[in-house]
């Protein structure tokens, strides 16, 4: 059953159009990766989908509701933490609740049992300058996973982090995954990254940007740390370098 | 030999180049090269300040109420227009211009002025201080109320805050540091507004004891008068930075891990 259905959306600025057409499905505890070039029109789709900005055409559905243009529904997550400076971590992470109308107490209690399933513990009463960047990120997404327990968007969440730092993240993301079910849409140009964590992969590709191919990750889970060197991740690998190579005959700014 | 730290240091260098200025002034008037009755020895001056501290602190009880009233009431009308001024666009751009207008007007010619109107009690007083401390306080604010992160504001609109929650939790916590950068030019503009005002017309305050010594020619008095005020000055903006230290808890020990 799908969470989240995104029926042909096309959004233009200024006369040009971004994204034109894109169709999208979520199903619950998937996650479906839009991969492409930068400055494709990611981000703009992201927006729309988050209701903070109209699309020309087209819906969003969350639970076969229209939510189109309406924020407050999904939450997302960007490259920056943007965590507030002048929180403590325990209140960044509350932040939604505290927006839905929930008292501060209880929004305080309420999140205090997530910190330990993120690895956050210790962390309630830091600020976000004390921590180290894959602990901000850490917290960033359990606050967006506090705000909706069905869908989270996910625009480049790990980019901004050193391999090393990024890799292990990843393990933990896996992890976490496992146990929250979380259905979730997750942008990125990190070939690697799509094929590790998602089920499927959306290639968006062109001017506007539209989505030319999907392929299904069939590995099953948990996957462990052996799967990016398997024979089966480079099959992956090379089927969607082809795809993009044929698609763009610009120079492709993947990592 | 224990290392010091860069501000004990620094520290170190600003209170000995004050002692210099105080030991050659010193030695100057000691000397005689100066004649004692148009510049007294800082010596000289701390008597005075010590025989005359009763009456002093008199005046000073006037002189800090309507610095304290006027600064408060300042800070308020600051606050209310930098709310107004960030909210509605086109009200920024109708008041800004004649926000600035207001600082143009030299304090000395307005006083008196203000003197005429509202008598010789305390509210020219107050009027003089509002007019020169609430600026400081606006631009303060607005300056951080435009800083928020864009970024950080339609996430929180993603998550379905409205103006008033965008304003609580982004904009007012990230307008703080130049709010308090704002308040301590304000705060000792309250005590020097105060002062002035006094001058020009009054029943008690430090700016009337100083127009009675100067007709006096007790330039002694004169400089001990001018001592508390520079010392209140500076006790007032260490006041504000104990004060900012408070609401920002989040800028102690930023690095520690």
């Amino acid at each position: 059953m799908s969470v989240l259905r995104v029926d042909r959306i096309t959004k233009s600025f200024d006369q040009e159009t971004v994204i034109e057409d894109i169709s999208l499905e979520l199903n619950k505890g998937e996650l479906v990766s839009l991969l492409g070039v930068s400055g494709g029109g990611k981000t703009t789709l992201f927006h729309v989908i988050a209701g903070l900005s109209r699309p020309d055409q087209g819906r969003i559905l969350l639970n076969n509701v229209d939510i189109t243009g309406r924020p407050g529904q999904v939450s997302y997550m960007l490259q920056k933490d943007l965590l507030l400076p002048y929180r403590t971590i325990e209140d960044n992470v509350a932040l939604p609740l505290l927006i839905q109308g929930m008292k501060k107490k209880d929004a305080r209690k309420r999140v205090s049992g997530y910190f330990s399933q993120f690895g956050l513990e210790g962390t309630q009463k830091k600020y976000p300058a004390q921590l180290s960047g894959g602990m901000k990120q850490r917290a960033a997404l359990l606050r967006t996973y506090l705000f909706s327990e069905q869908v989270a968007l996910l625009d480049e969440p790990f980019s901004a982090l050193d391999m090393l730092t990024k890799s292990a993240i990843h393990d933990w993301y896996l992890q976490v995954m496992e146990q929250i079910q979380l259905s979730t849409l997750f942008v990125t140009h990190d070939i690697d990254e799509a094929i590790l964590l998602s089920d499927r992969v959306c290639l968006l590709t062109g001017k506007p940007g539209h989505i030319t191919r999907e392929i299904r990750i069939e590995e099953p889970r948990p996957r462990g740390k052996d799967f990016p060197l398997s024979r089966r991740f480079l099959e992956y690998k090379q089927q969607i370098l082809s795809h993009l190579e044929s698609q763009c005959s610009e120079t492709i700014s993947v990592s | 030999m224990t290392k010091k730290s860069p501000s004990t240091i620094s520290k170190l260098w600003s209170c000995s180049a004050v002692l210099a200025v105080l030991l050659i002034w010193q030695l100057m008037t000691g000397s005689g090269m100066i004649d004692a009755f148009l510049l007294p020895s800082p010596l000289q001056v701390g008597k005075t300040l010590i025989t005359e501290f009763p009456i002093l602190m008199e005046h000073s009880v006037i002189t800090l109420s309507e610095a304290f009233v006027g600064l408060v009431l300042g800070i308020l009308l600051g606050f209310f227009m930098a709310v107004i001024m960030d909210r509605f666009t086109f009200l920024y751009q109708a008041l800004y211009p004649l926000v600035v207008l207001t600082q143009t007007i030299p304090t000395v010619a307005i006083a008196p002025l203000l003197v005429l109107w509202f008598g010789y009690e305390m509210m020219p007083k107050v009027i003089l201080i509002i007019i020169t401390t609430f600026f400081p306080i606006t631009v303060g604010l607005l300056t951080g109320f435009r800083s928020a992160d864009p970024d950080a504001v339609s996430l929180l609109q993603a998550m379905g805050a409205g103006q008033k929650q965008i304003f609580f939790y982004i904009k007012l916590p990230e307008a703080m540091d130049p709010f308090f950068s704002g308040l301590r030019i304000s705060a000792s503009y309250a005590v020097v507004g105060a002062v002035i005002s006094e001058w020009l017309g009054g029943f008690g305050g430090l700016g009337v004891y100083m127009t009675r010594v100067k007709k006096a020619f007790s330039f002694d008095k004169m400089f001990a008068v001018i001592f508390l005020i520079s010392f209140i000055s500076l006790l007032l903006m260490h006041g504000v930075e104990f004060l900012q230290k408070l609401c920002m808890p989040w800028k102690q020990n930023p690095a520690g891990k």
